[in-house]
C-alpha cells in the first residue's frame, strides 16, 4: 500500500531569517506505524509537520507522502490523505458549533449533503463524543475540544494523522481517554510531543531531532531508556521509567 | 492575598460581559416550539416588525400598542427571563433618550389635550420614539434568546446576504470569546505585577492592545493554516438546513397578517369604541 508511506530524503529548510530549522531529514514512515518525533523547543518539529501537509514546500531535498511528492501542485491531494491535528484547539475548531466544524472538510470535499451528516454523526460516535453534536464549539472543556478536534479531521478519512502535542493541557484524565481513543486507530500516527510517557504507550518507533537534525531513530523503548542520547537531547526519561523517590529506588 | 487595587474589578467586568454573552448563547439552546421555528422565518418575520413599527407617523402611540404582543408572544413562549432582557433594554435606552429627549423643546405645539393638560407633539413624539425603541429592542433581543446568533447568521446567509458579511459576524462570534479570555489573562498579569498605582498608566494599555493585536494575527494564520489543511479554497461553504415546515408557515402567515391588521386599522381605538358602545 504504496499510499500511506512517508518517505524524506535530504530535508532542508531554512527560514527567511536564516535559522536552519531542518538539515538533511531522511526518513521512511510505512502504512500503519505510529512514531513520536521528540526534540526540544525549537528542534524544527513543528517546521517538519508543516512540511507534512504541504503548508511549507521543501527547499531542497524531496518529501514523498504516498504517490505524490510534495508540492504546490500536489498539496491538494496530500491535505486529502494528511490529517493535522492542531496544538491549540481553538484554532483548529473555527466553525460555531460542532456540527458545523466537523462538516467543513466533507463539505470542501463536495461531499453530498446527506453523506456529510452521515460522516459527521459516524466520526463524532467513533470518539464518543455524538452528544455535543449540536453545541457551540467555544462552550466545550479542554478535553471535550481535542476530542473534537481529531474528529473534525477524522470525518475527511485520512490516511495519515498527524498530530502537534496532542496531550498539551488536558488535565490526567482527559489524556488519558485520548491515549485510549488512539490506541483505536490504524491509521499511519506521526506525533510531535514532550510528553514521553504517553510515546511509551502510543509508538513503537521514536524520532528525535535536536537543532533541525534527526541524532536518533528506532525502537521507542531502546530510545527512551537511553539516557545520555536524552538528556543530550533536552530531554529526560519518561518518569514511569525513572526511579520512585518516595521508596528511593534506583532506575 | 493582598491583590493590588481595582483588578479584581477589571477582570470581573471583562468576564461577567462574557458571561453575558454566553448567556443568550444558552437561552437558544432550550426546546420550545419558537425555538423550533425556522430561523429564517424568525429572522423574516422580526424584520417585518421592525419595519412596520418604524413606518408609523411620528405622533403615532395608540397605534403601536397591539405591536407589544408580538415580543411578549416570543419572549412567553421561548421561556426567556423578562427581568434580564428589560434589563439590556435599559442598558442600550441611553442612546434611545439622546434622539428623543429634546423633542419636548423643539415642538410645543399642543396636539391633544387629556383630562384639561395640553400635551405638546414633542412629548408625544418623544414617547413614540421610546416605545418603538422598547418594541425594537426588545424583539431583537428576544429573537437572538430564541435562535441564537450563529443560527441567525445562517440564517443571514441562506436568505442572500452577502457572505461576506455573515461568514464574519460568524468568525467574530466565535473568536470574541478567545479574545476576551485573552485579555482577561493579560489584563490579570498586568494588574498581579502592579504596585501602588505604578504600571497601570495609559501607556501600558497601549502596550498591551498592541500585543493583542499581533496575538491576534498569529491566530487569524494559525486558523487559516487549519483551514487550508481542510481544504478550503476561499468559499466557506455551509451545510443546508431542511426547507420550513407547516409550523413555520403557520407562524408566517398569522403574524405577517396581524402586523398588515395592526398597520391599517387603529386596533385600540375600534376596541375602546366598541366598548363604548356596549356601555351605551
Amino acid at each position: 500500500m504504496s499510499h500511506h508511506i512517508i518517505q524524506s530524503h535530504g530535508l532542508c529548510y531554512t527560514y527567511p531569517d536564516g535559522n536552519k530549522a531542518l538539515r538533511e531529514i531522511s526518513f521512511l514512515i510505512t502504512h500503519g506505524e505510529s512514531v513520536a518525533i521528540i526534540g526540544a523547543n525549537g528542534a524544527g518539529k513543528s517546521t517538519l509537520l508543516m512540511h507534512l501537509n504541504g503548508h511549507i514546500i521543501p527547499q531542497t531535498g524531496t518529501l514523498r507522502i504516498g504517490d505524490y511528492p510534495v508540492s504546490k501542485e500536489t498539496a491538494h491531494h496530500i491535505r486529502r490523505s494528511v490529517g493535522m491535528v492542531f496544538q491549540d484547539s481553538d484554532d483548529q475548531l473555527f466553525m460555531p458549533t460542532v456540527f458545523d466544524d466537523v462538516a467543513f472538510g466533507p463539505l470542501n470535499l463536495d461531499f453530498p449533503h446527506e453523506e456529510v451528516e452521515e460522516r459527521v454523526r459516524k466520526t463524532l460516535e467513533t470518539v464518543g463524543v455524538l452528544h455535543l453534536i449540536n453545541r457551540p464549539t467555544h462552550r466545550l472543556s479542554g478535553g471535550e475540544k481535542r476530542t473534537v478536534a481529531i474528529a473534525t479531521v477524522l470525518s475527511m478519512t485520512p490516511d495519515i494523522l498527524v498530530m502537534d502535542e496532542p496531550t498539551s493541557s488536558l488535565d490526567p484524565r482527559s489524556r488519558r481517554r485520548l491515549i485510549e481513543l488512539l490506541k483505536t486507530f490504524h491509521h499511519t500516527k506521526i506525533i510531535a510531543t514532550h510528553d514521553l510517557d504517553m510515546v511509551f504507550d502510543l509508538c513503537e518507533r521514536t524520532i528525535i531531532m535536536n537543532e533541525g537534525a534527526i541524532i536518533a531513530d528506532g525502537n521507542s523503548s531502546d530510545i527512551l531508556n537511553n539516557k545520555e542520547l536524552l538528556k543530550k537531547s533536552g530531554l529526560e526519561k519518561p518518569l514511569r521509567l525513572q526511579g520512585c523517590p518516595v521508596c528511593g529506588t534506583e532506575e | 492575598m493582598l491583590l493590588p487595587f481595582n483588578c479584581e474589578d477589571i477582570i470581573s467586568k471583562i468576564e461577567s460581559t462574557l458571561f453575558n454573552l454566553g448567556y443568550m448563547d444558552l437561552l437558544s439552546y432550550q426546546d420550545t416550539p419558537v425555538h423550533r421555528l425556522d430561523s429564517r422565518i424568525k429572522l423574516i418575520v422580526t424584520l417585518c416588525f421592525l419595519l412596520t413599527v418604524i413606518s408609523f407617523d411620528r405622533y403615532e402611540i395608540s397605534m403601536l400598542i397591539p405591536f407589544i404582543f408580538y415580543p411578549i408572544y416570543i419572549i412567553a413562549s421561548a421561556n426567556l427571563p423578562v427581568a434580564y432582557l428589560f434589563k439590556k433594554v435599559l442598558y442600550v435606552s441611553p442612546f434611545a433618550l439622546m434622539i428623543g429627549i429634546f423633542n419636548p423643546f423643539f415642538d410645543d405645539k399642543i396636539i391633544i389635550t387629556v383630562f384639561g393638560i395640553g400635551i405638546t407633539g414633542g412629548w408625544v413624539s418623544f414617547f413614540s420614539i421610546m416605545l418603538r425603541f422598547v418594541l425594537t429592542v426588545t424583539t431583537v433581543l428576544a429573537l437572538i434568546g430564541c435562535t441564537g446568533f450563529n443560527n441567525i447568521c445562517y440564517a443571514m446567509n441562506r436568505l442572500g446576504a452577502p457572505k461576506v458579511f455573515s461568514i464574519q459576524l460568524m468568525f467574530l462570534y466565535r473568536y470574541i470569546f478567545v479574545l476576551a479570555e485573552e485579555t482577561a489573562r493579560v489584563v490579570r498579569a498586568r494588574n498581579l505585577r502592579s504596585f501602588n498605582g505604578k504600571g497601570k498608566g495609559v501607556k501600558i494599555y497601549g502596550a498591551i492592545a498592541g500585543s493583542l493585536l499581533i496575538r491576534t494575527i498569529n491566530r487569524a494564520q494559525r486558523i487559516h493554516y487549519a483551514m487550508i489543511c481542510r481544504g478550503f479554497n476561499g468559499d466557506i461553504k455551509i451545510f443546508k438546513s431542511n426547507n420550513p415546515g407547516v409550523a413555520d408557515i403557520a407562524f408566517f402567515i398569522i403574524w405577517i397578517f396581524l402586523f398588515i391588521v395592526f398597520r391599517i386599522f387603529n386596533v385600540p381605538e375600534l376596541i375602546g369604541g366598541s366598548v363604548l358602545r356596549l356601555i351605551q
